[in-house]
C-alpha cells in the first residue's frame, strides 16, 4: 500500500506540474506532450521510456488495489457481527473514512480520464485532435459535468492524500511520536498543492482563461 | 433518615447471548434510581440483583479488580469501547457522565477472534496466544540480578513503561474499524524491544507476534487511530510504527 502509493503520488506531482503547461499556450502543451513519448531519445528508442512509467504505473495500481481489497476483506472477516449502536469515530480526520469509497471514485475517473484525454474515445476533438484541442473541447462549459466530476474526483484524490501520505511513513516504520505533527502538516500542505494545481486547468478551460 | 437526592433513570439495551452457538439479541431493561456515583459495573450490579430475584438470568460481563488496572471488564457503551469518557476502563466509568433518562446501548467486544462466551463476555485467548507467540524474554532463572546492574536511557525506560501500562482489554480490536489487534501487539513488541533485555529476540519477536495476530484472524491495519482513541491506557500510535519497523527489519 505505502510502496506503491508512493509511486502514484510521485506522477501526480509531475502530471500536475506538466499540466500547468496549459497556461503558456496550445503550443508549450502540445510539445511537452510530445516530449513523454519521446523522453530518452537518442539512448532509448521513441516511446520506450514513457512505456516504462506506464508499465511501473500499471502494476503500482494494481498491487495498490490488491493491497486495498485484501485489507477489506479481512476486514470484514475480522468482524463478522457489526455493532448495533452506531459507531461513532473517537479519532480525529475526516479523510480515513473516504479512502475506501474515495478510491472506487478515483479508478472510475481514471478509466474515464484516459479515454477522454489519452485515447479521445469520449472526447469531442476525438483521437485526431492535438492534446490542447482534446483538453479544450473536454472542459469546455456545455460540458459542465465533465468538470464536476473531475472536481470531485481530484477532491477525492485530495483527501486519499491526507490520511495516505502521512499513513505510508505510519506502515513503513518510519513514523515515530515527535514526526506525527510534520508529516500530517506535510500531507494536508501536498494535498492542497496537488488539488489546487489540477483543479486550475479545467476551471480556466471552463472561464475561458484557456481556449 | 436524611432526605437522598433522587437517582437517575436509564433505559438499558443489552445484548444477551445464552452461549457461543446462540443467535443472541438485544433486550431492553429499565432501571431506576441509579446514583451518579456508582460505576457503570455498579449499575449493572444493581440490575443483576434485580434479575436474580425475580427468577431471569443475571447479565453476564467480565470484571475483576475494578480499579482499572488489569483489563477484565470491557463493554462497547453507545458504540464506544469503554464509553466515551477518555482514557477509562469500564468499571472506571461512572454515572455522572450520563444524562437523566438516558438510553444506553451496551454489546460486547465485536470481532471473529473474541468469540462472544455469554452476554458481554467474550473470549480473549487470542490474545494470549499472541503473547506466548514471542511476547517474553529468555533469562537464566535464579536470584533477582540488581536493578541497577544495566543501565537504561531514561527516555527509553519512559517509552517502554508507557507501552508496558497495556493491560490487554481489547478495546482496540473493538473500536478498530479493521477489527486489528495491532495496538496491543505492537504495545507488547515496544515495551521489550525498547529495553536492553529485549534486544537478543527482537526481530524474532516481531516476525512471531506479528504472524500469530495475523494467524488469529485480526484485520489489517490502515492507521485509523481509533485504537489509541479508546485506548484506557492511552498507548501510542508510534508504538505501531515501530512494530512495522521491528518486522520489516526481521523480513529482510
Amino acid at each position: 500500500m505505502a510502496v506503491t502509493g508512493a509511486i502514484l503520488v510521485l506522477f501526480l506531482v509531475g502530471h500536475m506540474t506538466g499540466n500547468l503547461k496549459a497556461f503558456f499556450g496550445a503550443d508549450s502543451f502540445n510539445e511537452y506532450a510530445s516530449f513523454l513519448r519521446t523522453m530518452g531519445e537518442p539512448l532509448l528508442p521513441g516511446r520506450v521510456a514513457l512505456t516504462i512509467v506506464e508499465v511501473v504505473l500499471g502494476v503500482a495500481i494494481i498491487l495498490h488495489m490488491w493491497s486495498a481489497i485484501s485489507l477489506a476483506r479481512r476486514a470484514g472477516k475480522a468482524r463478522p457481527v457489526r455493532y448495533a449502536a452506531r459507531r461513532k469515530a473517537q479519532a480525529s480526520g475526516y479523510a480515513v473514512h473516504t479512502m475506501r469509497y474515495g478510491g472506487v471514485v478515483i479508478l472510475l475517473f481514471v478509466i474515464y480520464h484516459l479515454l477522454d484525454l489519452t485515447f479521445g474515445t469520449v472526447n469531442p476533438a476525438g483521437w485526431d485532435g492535438t492534446p490542447y484541442e482534446r483538453l479544450v473541447a473536454s472542459f469546455a462549459p456545455e460540458r459542465w459535468w465533465v468538470t464536476a466530476f473531475y472536481v470531485v474526483a481530484v477532491l477525492m484524490v485530495g483527501l486519499h492524500l491526507r490520511h495516505g501520505l502521512w499513513s505510508a511513513f505510519q506502515t513503513l516504520g518510519l513514523a515515530s511520536g515527535r514526526s506525527y505533527r510534520p508529516l500530517k502538516l506535510t500531507a494536508a500542505g501536498v494535498s492542497a498543492v496537488l488539488v489546487l494545481g489540477f483543479l486550475t486547468v479545467p476551471v480556466a478551460v471552463m472561464i475561458g482563461v484557456i481556449k | 433518615m436524611s432526605e437522598r437526592a433522587k437517582g437517575m433513570n436509564l433505559t438499558l439495551k443489552v445484548w444477551r447471548q445464552n452461549g457461543p452457538q446462540d443467535k443472541g439479541r438485544m433486550v431492553t431493561y429499565r432501571v431506576e434510581d441509579v446514583s451518579p456515583d456508582m460505576s457503570f459495573l455498579e449499575m449493572l450490579d444493581v440490575l443483576n440483583e434485580r434479575l436474580i430475584l425475580e427468577g431471569d438470568d443475571p447479565i453476564a460481563f467480565d470484571h475483576d479488580c475494578r480499579e482499572g488496572i488489569c483489563g477484565m471488564c470491557g463493554m462497547v457503551i453507545n458504540g464506544v469501547a469503554h464509553g466515551e469518557q477518555v482514557a477509562t476502563t469500564t468499571c472506571q466509568l461512572h454515572m455522572r457522565h450520563f444524562e437523566d433518562n438516558a438510553v444506553i446501548t451496551i454489546e460486547p467486544w465485536r470481532a471473529a477472534p473474541f468469540p462472544v462466551v455469554k452476554d458481554l463476555v467474550v473470549d480473549r485467548s487470542a490474545f494470549d496466544r499472541i503473547i506466548q507467540a514471542g511476547g517474553f524474554i529468555s533469562v537464566p532463572a535464579g536470584s533477582a540480578p540488581d536493578a541497577h546492574s544495566v543501565p537504561v536511557k531514561k527516555v527509553d525506560a519512559d517509552a517502554a513503561f508507557d507501552a508496558a501500562t497495556c493491560i490487554g482489554c481489547g478495546a482496540c480490536v473493538a473500536a478498530c474499524p479493521n477489527g486489528s489487534a495491532s495496538l496491543f501487539t505492537a504495545a507488547k513488541i515496544t515495551h521489550l524491544s525498547l529495553l536492553p533485555q529485549g534486544q537478543p529476540e527482537r526481530d524474532s519477536r516481531a516476525k512471531a507476534m506479528v504472524e500469530q495476530m495475523d494467524a488469529e484472524g485480526f484485520g489489517g491495519c490502515t492507521n485509523t487511530g481509533e485504537c489509541t482513541a479508546v485506548c484506557p491506557k492511552g498507548i501510542p500510535l508510534d508504538t505501531i510504527a515501530r512494530m512495522n519497523r521491528d518486522y520489516l527489519r526481521a523480513s529482510k
